[in-house]
């Protein structure tokens, strides 16, 4: 049995010769210190070993079943062009393959990228400090609510605008219910989070910090002059959930004046991949710096004075704070966090603003389009948005959905509220976007 | 072996206290800064708080490990020592002289159920 | 390895670019007040300079395809070819987690789901959590959605042994429970004497790791399950420690309720340097119908981490699935037996995937000259060309030294590492200066981690 997969290399010599050192007979001896009826004696319900060959074919199958659609959908999750680069270096198997960077005399690949990445996203956001990176930008958003809590005093409630992305709101009430949090949502007026019904929310005295999105759900570029103040005044923290890629040309978090900057890393190069692995991001202001989760790398010496990279502020974390710490995270998305520092580094602030405007050439195209057929109303008009926008339909949305999908796209996503929801990623041709505006007009 | 100051009072997690008139000065015992090594942060109160003994005012993170600071006395905070937290490596260096937090002592009574010296020495080895 | 001392914001030169797009026809247009002011300071570099970079970067990094990782608790073995290639094609990788006509995919989830609930007993698994400790979190969010399902609203603590992986009672914390320590005997099991009294209806439940963080399987978890289950607790698995009984022991037979997986640990899925990983988390039936009450993360987990354990399941199928857990525990014993010689063995019996040394027999520690550490030793491992074991983990030891090999190690690797701790038993107790300031042949030695928390700093700047 032994010896026939490539994955274990033990010859039946190598056994023996091993469980004679040990001073046992078998392999099932070296578990005798288990019950002997926990020990499973039926057949694995599991199918038979494959070849890689198989395998393969196996996957072409399960492919040949999921039809490539053009996307032409965003709610959280972006179309954007993957440079080839990325994949070549992030597949390199030293990043790979590798551990958490603790041991950091045999890991300063790892700790210079993730210190590099921190640094872009201090950036990008106008924050001075950025954790390692986080799950995604729905649980990063819930682990701000926590940081809210812990950086305030006495405060048991935080306001969720209601104009942030769906999955965000679910997440966050997720987390919130269990650690005993009250989460309450802000009313939107005109596309956008009010500030009238911020400032009265603001008058219980437990609100600990106040969530907004950068860019909403509608993919409308929010205002929010007088947030900061309003939110501060009454003694909370302002969280911007931020679309990274938008913040090349939209005014930043730190220009709002906010505490604490969240969001998800997916839209800068990384594929959509049915939902992840993506990358979560959390940047603060200093005064925050030991209230922050997840890990931090910082910079020192070595022993000969040469610069280098360790992890640090550790003892926020739970392996020494145990339930006392910051949080629960024990890793960070390493790799998806190089996936956006090779991207950032190949754009450069004029390649992300670049792929701005081709988003924006390119929304603005279809909303128009999409309007001459007379099959939708306008919304929110005036609103100023980048590459996601919502209409109201006036033809059967079932319809339209699947017109589209018998076409090869994935278009109009139904949202709560009704409307249809479409997104242009600077990867969609002037001649797909014609397209998908002809099968409208053809229903 | 640690050093232990006559004349201050401990508790049995290691901070001491000096009584000056109603005020309490709080610092940790040379034990303690020994045991968690070279302190890199000080998590210090607010002036203002009311803060009950035996309850967690601060804490002190060194590399490896953090170390809660517990109360030794009931009261309000008078006065953070501005100098610590810019420089934490001064209770390595000395940590009877650089104390932490002073507090104006709500209970003065409290200090009695506090050890001395003699009895401090026989938990912090 | 060789030190490289670049940042990319060091290879910055104004007007330089390393992206390929086409020419837009129009440019974003914002109000002024909406606008940013100025573009955000990224590096200006070529194509050419970012793959050099990171080449660069790349090679002063350890990785399992470099060498052997003896990393207790975290197994770390061989991350198969296969799985990369399966992940990376475009007809999973350029779907949209929105997208419904997915047939395929959703083959893969219903395919894991029913491999893993074969695989450890349990009825079905979510696969939302990206890490172990999110698979804790979602885990103990299930456990109190159980009893809040059945109206029994004051079971607030959670009991957790002293021999725990830090991350349970952090999930505990943030899961809004109180955390209950129960200690563990001199054997580093569960003392059951000091777990009767904890139990009452004021408890959710117990998380445990079998075998714990010492190794040792928990010989007396009938007993254990039957107490908790008696007091109206669950059960939690936490699958950090999986491996050794893959294929031969299965967590929903021992009496678990609820359990996660780490796929980047047991399924083979590469580590990435700390992520992303995969933490589905399994229930038995009775808790089958609150999984989707749960949403943990935005979507729906890390897909690209499952479909490469799905591919491993299906490589190992039914045939290899049985020898996994077993090789692994082989491994790890011959070790320990090759060792206990140099390195204190403080608990001597038979372990499973993991043992614990408590350092050296002889430091070389004398007259003013102090002994080698368990770090020292570590260090010194890292001149050798092996990643260091896990080191002061578990607490219940002054020197632990907690070694992991997987069954994916081979005789000859292992005998190697045999060799070479032998020989830094043997250099510190000739010479523990040797170890003292080692790392001596890697890109940089030890580091001032005391000045980096001191000052921190945290970000380049110009």
């Amino acid at each position: 049995m032994a010896g026939k997969f490539a994955y274990f290399p033990h010859t039946e010599e190598d056994i023996r010769t091993m469980l004679q050192r040990i001073g046992v007979s078998s392999l099932d001896e070296l578990y005798s210190d288990v019950p002997s009826d926990f020990i499973f004696k039926g057949e694995y319900d599991l199918p038979d070993a494959m070849s890689e060959q198989e395998v393969r074919a196996f996957f072409e199958g399960l492919a040949a079943k999921t039809p490539r659609k053009t996307v032409f959908v965003g709610a959280g999750a972006y179309d954007h062009y993957t440079p080839a680069v990325i994949p070549q270096i992030t597949s390199r198997s030293e990043f790979l393959t590798a551990y958490t960077p603790y041991q950091c005399e045999i890991s300063q690949g790892t700790l210079r990228y993730i210190f590099e990445y921190q640094s872009m996203i201090c950036k990008l956001t106008g924050m001075d400090v950025s954790n390692a990176s986080m799950y995604d930008g729905p649980s990063a958003a819930a682990e701000a609510v926590r940081f809210c809590l812990a950086s305030t005093r006495k405060k048991s409630k935080v306001l969720l605008s209601s104009t942030l992305l769906p999955n965000v709101i679910r997440t966050v009430q997720c987390y919130a219910k269990w650690a005993g949090t009250v989460i309450e949502l802000i009313p939107s007026k005109d596309g956008q989070t009010s500030l009238e019904a911020l400032q009265a929310a603001l008058a219980d005295a437990s609100v600990g910090g106040v969530i907004v999105p950068g860019v909403n759900r509608y993919g409308i570029v929010e205002d929010h002059e007088g947030f900061a103040e309003a939110a501060h005044k009454a003694g909370a923290l302002l969280v911007e959930y931020c679309d990274p890629s938008t913040l090349a040309v939209v005014k930043s978090p730190a220009e709002w004046g906010a505490d604490l900057a969240v969001g998800d890393g997916q839209p800068l190069g990384i594929p959509l991949c049915y939902g992840g692995p993506y990358v979560g991001f959390m940047a603060c202001k200093s005064e925050y710096m030991r209230k922050l989760p997840g890990r931090i790398v910082g910079q020192t010496t070595d022993a000969q004075g040469r610069r280098c990279f360790v992890l640090t502020l550790q003892a926020r974390e739970q392996h020494i704070r145990r339930e006392k710490a910051t949080s629960n995270i024990c890793s960070n998305q390493s790799l998806m966090a190089l996936w956006v520092t090779v991207y950032l580094s190949l754009m450069g602030p004029q390649g992300l603003r670049q792929v701005n405007d081709l988003c924006y050439e390119g929304s603005h195209r279809l909303r128009e389009g999409l309007l001459a057929t007379g099959k939708f109303e306008p919304l929110f008009e005036g609103k100023p948005f980048i590459k996601e926008f919502v209409l109201k339909p006036l033809c059967d949305v079932k319809a339209l959905q699947q017109a589209l999908s018998d076409a090869g796209f994935f278009a109009a996503l139904e949202t709560e509220e009704g409307y249809v929801s479409f997104c242009v990623t600077e990867k969609r041709t002037r001649g797909e976007i014609d397209a998908l505006i002809e099968v409208v007009k053809g229903l | 072996m640690s050093k232990i100051i006559e004349g201050l009072l401990y508790s049995e997690s290691h901070e001491w206290v000096k009584i000056d008139g109603n005020v309490a000065i709080i610092g940790v015992s040379d034990f303690a800064q020994s045991e968690l090594g070279d302190i890199t942060y000080v998590d210090m109160p607010s002036d203002g708080d009311e803060i009950e003994k035996g309850s967690e005012f601060g804490a002190l993170e060194s590399v490896k490990t953090a170390a809660d600071l517990y109360s030794p006395v009931s009261g309000t905070v008078v006065a953070t020592n501005r100098a610590v937290e810019d420089d934490p490596s001064l209770i390595n260096a000395d940590p009877y002289t650089n104390w932490i937090i002073k507090i104006e002592m709500s209970d003065k009574g409290e200090c009695n159920s506090l050890l001395d010296a003699a009895a401090y020495a026989k938990i912090a080895e | 390895m060789k030190y490289y001392d670049k940042l990319i914001f060091e290879l910055s030169k104004e007007g330089r670019t390393g992206y390929s797009l086409r020419e837009p026809q129009a440019r974003v247009c914002l109000p002024e007040k909406l606008a940013r002011k100025e573009a955000p300071e990224l590096p200006q570099v070529s194509e050419v300079d970012v793959v050099r970079h990171y080449t660069n970067l790349s090679q002063m990094n350890f990785g399992v395809d470099t060498g052997f990782y003896p990393l207790g608790s975290c197994t770390m073995k061989y991350n198969p070819k296969i799985n990369e290639e399966i992940a990376a094609m475009p007809a999973f990788a350029g779907v949209h987690p929105l997208q419904e006509d997915v047939q395929g995919v959703k083959e893969v989830y219903e395919g894991l789901d029913k491999a893993l609930a074969a695989i450890t007993g349990m009825a079905h698994f979510t696969f939302l959590p990206c890490a172990g400790a999110h698979g804790e979190l979602t885990g103990l969010m299930l456990m109190r959605a159980y009893h809040e399902s059945r109206g029994d609203h004051a079971r607030k603590k959670v009991i957790v042994p002293d021999s725990a992986h830090g991350t349970n009672p952090a999930s505990a914390a943030v899961c809004g429970l109180e955390v209950v320590v129960v200690k563990s005997k001199a054997d580093g099991l569960v003392d059951v004497e000091d777990l009767k009294p904890l139990l009452g209806d004021d408890i959710a439940g117990i998380m445990m790791t079998n075998p714990n963080t010492l190794g040792l399987f928990e010989r007396d978890i009938k007993e254990i399950a039957k107490l908790v289950h008696g007091c109206g607790g669950l059960l939690y698995y936490d699958g950090a420690n999986m491996n050794p009984l893959l294929g031969v022991v299965r967590p929903g037979d021992m009496g678990f309720d609820i359990m996660h997986l780490n796929l980047h640990k047991t399924f083979s899925t590469p580590h990435g340097g700390g992520g992303p990983g995969s933490g589905p988390v399994g229930v038995c039936n009775k808790l089958v119908s609150l999984l989707d009450s749960v949403h943990t993360s935005g979507f729906h987990g890390n897909f690209g981490v499952m479909l490469r354990a799905y591919t491993y399941i299906l490589m190992l199928g039914k045939q290899n699935l049985r020898l996994a857990g077993k090789l692994a525990t082989l491994n790890a014993n011959y070790i320990k037996e090759s060792l206990k010689d140099a390195y204190k063995l403080p608990i001597a019996s038979v372990c499973k995937h993991e043992f614990v040394f408590d350092g050296l027999i002889d430091d070389g520690a004398k007259e003013g000259v102090q002994g080698a550490t368990t770090l020292d030793v570590a260090k010194r491992l890292l001149d050798y060309g092996f990643h260091a074991p896990t080191i002061y983990f578990p607490m219940l030891f002054h020197q632990s030294l907690m070694i992991e090999p997987t069954e994916t190690e081979s005789k000859e690797t292992l005998d190697g590492f045999i060799e070479v701790m032998h020989k830094i038993a043997a250099e510190a107790a000739q010479d523990p200066d040797i170890l003292h300031q080692a790392p001596h042949n890697t890109p940089i030695g030890r580091p001032d981690e005391t000045l980096a928390a001191r000052q921190p700093v945290l970000k380049w700047e110009a």
